[in-house]
C-alpha cells in the first residue's frame, strides 16, 4: 500500500523531466501532430545540435551556447568570490570578534529577506554610474554582494562550533587573522564550502529577474534566454529543439544536485533554520 | 616596545594599524558594502516612493499619491487578490503535500534515498524551467488535454491555462510541484527527532499507529509546520519567474502578481515612483508575514533559555 501511493507520487514526480527529455528526442513535426506527451517514433538527436548551436533567437543564429557561457561566466566567478569572502566575514565574527560585528552581522542576514524588488532600481543606477550596465561583470558584481547575506550566515553558523580555546592557542603562538584562516579554520571547513558553493551556483546559475532586467540581447543568461526563445518562436513552435534547449539549461544544476545530493539538501535546510 | 626587538634589523617597525590593515580590509568592505547596500537601497527605494519620478529619478514630495495610485489600479488589485489565493492555497496544499511524503518516507521504506532524491529534484531547476515544461503540459492544445484526446476522450476539458478564473490555479500546481519537496525534507527531520522512547512508551501504553501520529508525533511539528509556511510564504510573495515563463502574468492579466506589476511599472511604463511604491507595498505584506513569526521565534527562545 505505501509502495503504492509513494511509487505514484514519484511517478507524478519524474513525469515532467520524462516528458521533456522525451520530446527532446522527437522531431518537430511529429509533436506538432500528436501531443507534446508521447514516445520518439525514432531518436531525433539533431535537436540537440540545433538547440546548442542552431536555432535563432531575436536576430541571431548561434543556439543556447553563447547564453550557457554567459550564465557560466557570472556563476562560477561570483560562486567563488562570495563563497571566499563569505567564509572570512563568517571566521571574523564568529571567532576572531571585534566590535560592532553583531550588529554588523544581523544587518547583513536581513539581506536573506529584503526582496530584489526593492534593489531594482538603485542596482540599476549604480551599474550605470560604474559603467556595468549591460555586462557580465555588473552581474557578477551583484550576486556577490547579494550572496555574502547567504554565505557569511552559512560559515558563521558552522564556525562557531569550533572551540576557542584552538583560536586562543594559535594566537599566543603569534598566529595572526590570515595565518589561523589558512592553517586552521580552512582545512575544517571542506563541508561548509561545498555546501555554500552548491547553494549559490544553484542560486546563480537559475536567476532570472537579474539577468533580464540589467542585460539585453546577446549578454544575457540563460534563464533569460529560454524565455526570449518561447517568445520568439511562438507562432512557428519548435519544440523539440525547446524541449533539448531546456534540458541543456537545466543540466548543470541537476548535475551538481545529483552528485552533491547530501550537501544540496543540508543548504536548504540551513537556509531555513535561521 | 617589545614588538620592536623582534622586528628584523634596518627595518622601522610598522604600526600595529598598518600591520593589520590587510584583514581590517578583508573584514570590513565585504561587509560594509553589503550592509551599506541593503539599508541605502531600500531606503532610495522608499525615497522615490514618495517622489514624482517617472523615466528617471527625480525629487519632490507627493505625499501618498503613488500609493493611491498604484492601490486604485485594476493590476495591482487583481496581483493583490491572485496572491492571497495563490499564497493560500500554494502554502497549504505544498505543506500537507510535503508532510505526506515524510510521513510516508518515514516508514522504514526501501528505496528512501531515490525517493527523496526524486521529490527534491525540482528544487535544483530554476523557475524559468518549471514554467516553460508546466506550459507545455497544461497547454491545452499539446499538453495532458490534447494527449487524452488523442486517446479517445474528446471531450475531456483540462484547458485551466487559457481559463481566466482557473489559470491562477496552473500556478500553484508548478509551484507545489517545484517547492514540496522542501516541506518535506524538514517535515523529514522533524519526524526523525522525534523522541523515540516517547512514541515507544505509547506503542506500550496500546497506541495504534494512528494514533501515535495524532496525539504524539503530529502536535511535535508545529514549530517546524510554522517555519514551513513562512518560508513558502516569503516565497509566494516574490514569485516572478515561474508566472513569467508559465502564463506572462495572462490570459489578459488573469494570472498578475505584486512582482510582475512592480516590473511592468518600472522597465515598461517607466513609472519608476509607482514602482518603487508597488515594491514598498510587496515589503509591507512580507513584513506582515516575518514580523509576527520574528516575534514568535523571540518568545520561543526565551522560552527554552528559561527552561
Amino acid at each position: 500500500m505505501i509502495y503504492l501511493a509513494v511509487s505514484l507520487i514519484a511517478a507524478a514526480w519524474l513525469a515532467p523531466l520524462v516528458v521533456v527529455v522525451l520530446n527532446s528526442l522527437r522531431t518537430n513535426e511529429e509533436i506538432a501532430q500528436g501531443s507534446m506527451i508521447g514516445w520518439p517514433q525514432h531518436l531525433a538527436w539533431s535537436n540537440y545540435a540545433a538547440a546548442w548551436s542552431g536555432f535563432c533567437v531575436a536576430e541571431t543564429c548561434a543556439g543556447i551556447r553563447p547564453y550557457m557561457l554567459n550564465s557560466a561566466l557570472v556563476t562560477i566567478p561570483a560562486t567563488i568570490f562570495s563563497t571566499l569572502l563569505g567564509a572570512i566575514a563568517g571566521y571574523a565574527v564568529s571567532l576572531w570578534r571585534f566590535r560592532g560585528d553583531n550588529w554588523i552581522y544581523g544587518i547583513v542576514t536581513l539581506g536573506l529577506f529584503l526582496p530584489q524588488q526593492m534593489r531594482l532600481l538603485p542596482w540599476t543606477i549604480v551599474l550605470r554610474d560604474v559603467g556595468l550596465i549591460n555586462t557580465l561583470t555588473g552581474l557578477v558584481l551583484i550576486h556577490t554582494i547579494q550572496g555574502l547575506s547567504f554565505t557569511t550566515l552559512f560559515c558563521r553558523s558552522y564556525y562557531v562550533a569550533i572551540p576557542h580555546e584552538l583560536i586562543r592557542a594559535a594566537r599566543i603562538d603569534g598566529a595572526g587573522f590570515f595565518r589561523i584562516f589558512w592553517r586552521i579554520i580552512l582545512p575544517l571547513s571542506g563541508p561548509i564550502l561545498i555546501v555554500t558553493v552548491i547553494w549559490q551556483f544553484t542560486h546563480i546559475w537559475n536567476e532570472f529577474l537579474y539577468g533580464v532586467t540589467f542585460i539585453t540581447g546577446q549578454q544575457q543568461p540563460v534563464t533569460a534566454a529560454l524565455i526570449a526563445l518561447s517568445a520568439a518562436v511562438a507562432d512557428i513552435p519548435q519544440h523539440g529543439v525547446q524541449s533539448a534547449a531546456v534540458i541543456i539549461a537545466a543540466l548543470p544544476t541537476l548535475l551538481i544536485y545529483l552528485l552533491g545530493g547530501k550537501y544540496f539538501v543540508r543548504g536548504l535546510t540551513a537556509g531555513a533554520v535561521k | 616596545m617589545s614588538n620592536a626587538a623582534t622586528m628584523r634589523p634596518g627595518r622601522p617597525a610598522l604600526p600595529e594599524w598598518v600591520r593589520r590593515l590587510p584583514e581590517y580590509l578583508m573584514i570590513w568592505v565585504p561587509l560594509l558594502l553589503s550592509a551599506a547596500h541593503l539599508v541605502s537601497f531600500s531606503l532610495w527605494t522608499i525615497w522615490i516612493s514618495f517622489t514624482p519620478s517617472t523615466l528617471v529619478p527625480v525629487t519632490g514630495w507627493v505625499g501618498l499619491r503613488n500609493y493611491s495610485a498604484v492601490a486604485a489600479s485594476r493590476n495591482w488589485q487583481i496581483a493583490f487578490d491572485n496572491l492571497l489565493l495563490f499564497g493560500s492555497a500554494f502554502v497549504l496544499l505544498s505543506a500537507v503535500t510535503g508532510l505526506i511524503l515524510a510521513i510516508l518516507l518515514d516508514q522504514r521504506i526501501r528505496g528512501e534515498n531515490v525517493l527523496r532524491s526524486i521529490f527534491l529534484y525540482p528544487l535544483a531547476v530554476s523557475f524559468v524551467v518549471t514554467g516553460t515544461v508546466w506550459s507545455w503540459l497544461l497547454n491545452p492544445g499539446l499538453g495532458i488535454q490534447k494527449l487524452v484526446h488523442d486517446l479517445g476522450w474528446t471531450t475531456f476539458k483540462f484547458d485551466w491555462l487559457i481559463d481566466r478564473d482557473m489559470a491562477i490555479w496552473t500556478i500553484v500546481i508548478a509551484a507545489i510541484w517545484q517547492s514540496s519537496g522542501f516541506a518535506m525534507a524538514l517535515f523529514l527531520a522533524g519526524l526523525r527527532s522525534v523522541d523515540s522512547d516517547i512514541i515507544k512508551a505509547a506503542q506500550i501504553d496500546g497506541a495504534g499507529p494512528v494514533r501515535t501520529y495524532r496525539r504524539i508525533i503530529l502536535p511535535s511539528l508545529w514549530p517546524i509546520t510554522i517555519t514551513v509556511v513562512v518560508i513558502q510564504l516569503q516565497f509566494a510573495i516574490s514569485t516572478f519567474d515561474l508566472v513569467r515563463a508559465l502564463t506572462n502574468g495572462g490570459p489578459g492579466i488573469a494570472t498578475q502578481l505584486p512582482a510582475l506589476v512592480v516590473y511592468d511599472l518600472m522597465f515598461q511604463r517607466s513609472l519608476l515612483g509607482r514602482g518603487a511604491a508597488a515594491a514598498v507595498l510587496m515589503l509591507l505584506i512580507l513584513l506582515a508575514v516575518l514580523l509576527p513569526y520574528a516575534a514568535w521565534r523571540y518568545i520561543q527562545r526565551r522560552r527554552a533559555a528559561h527552561a
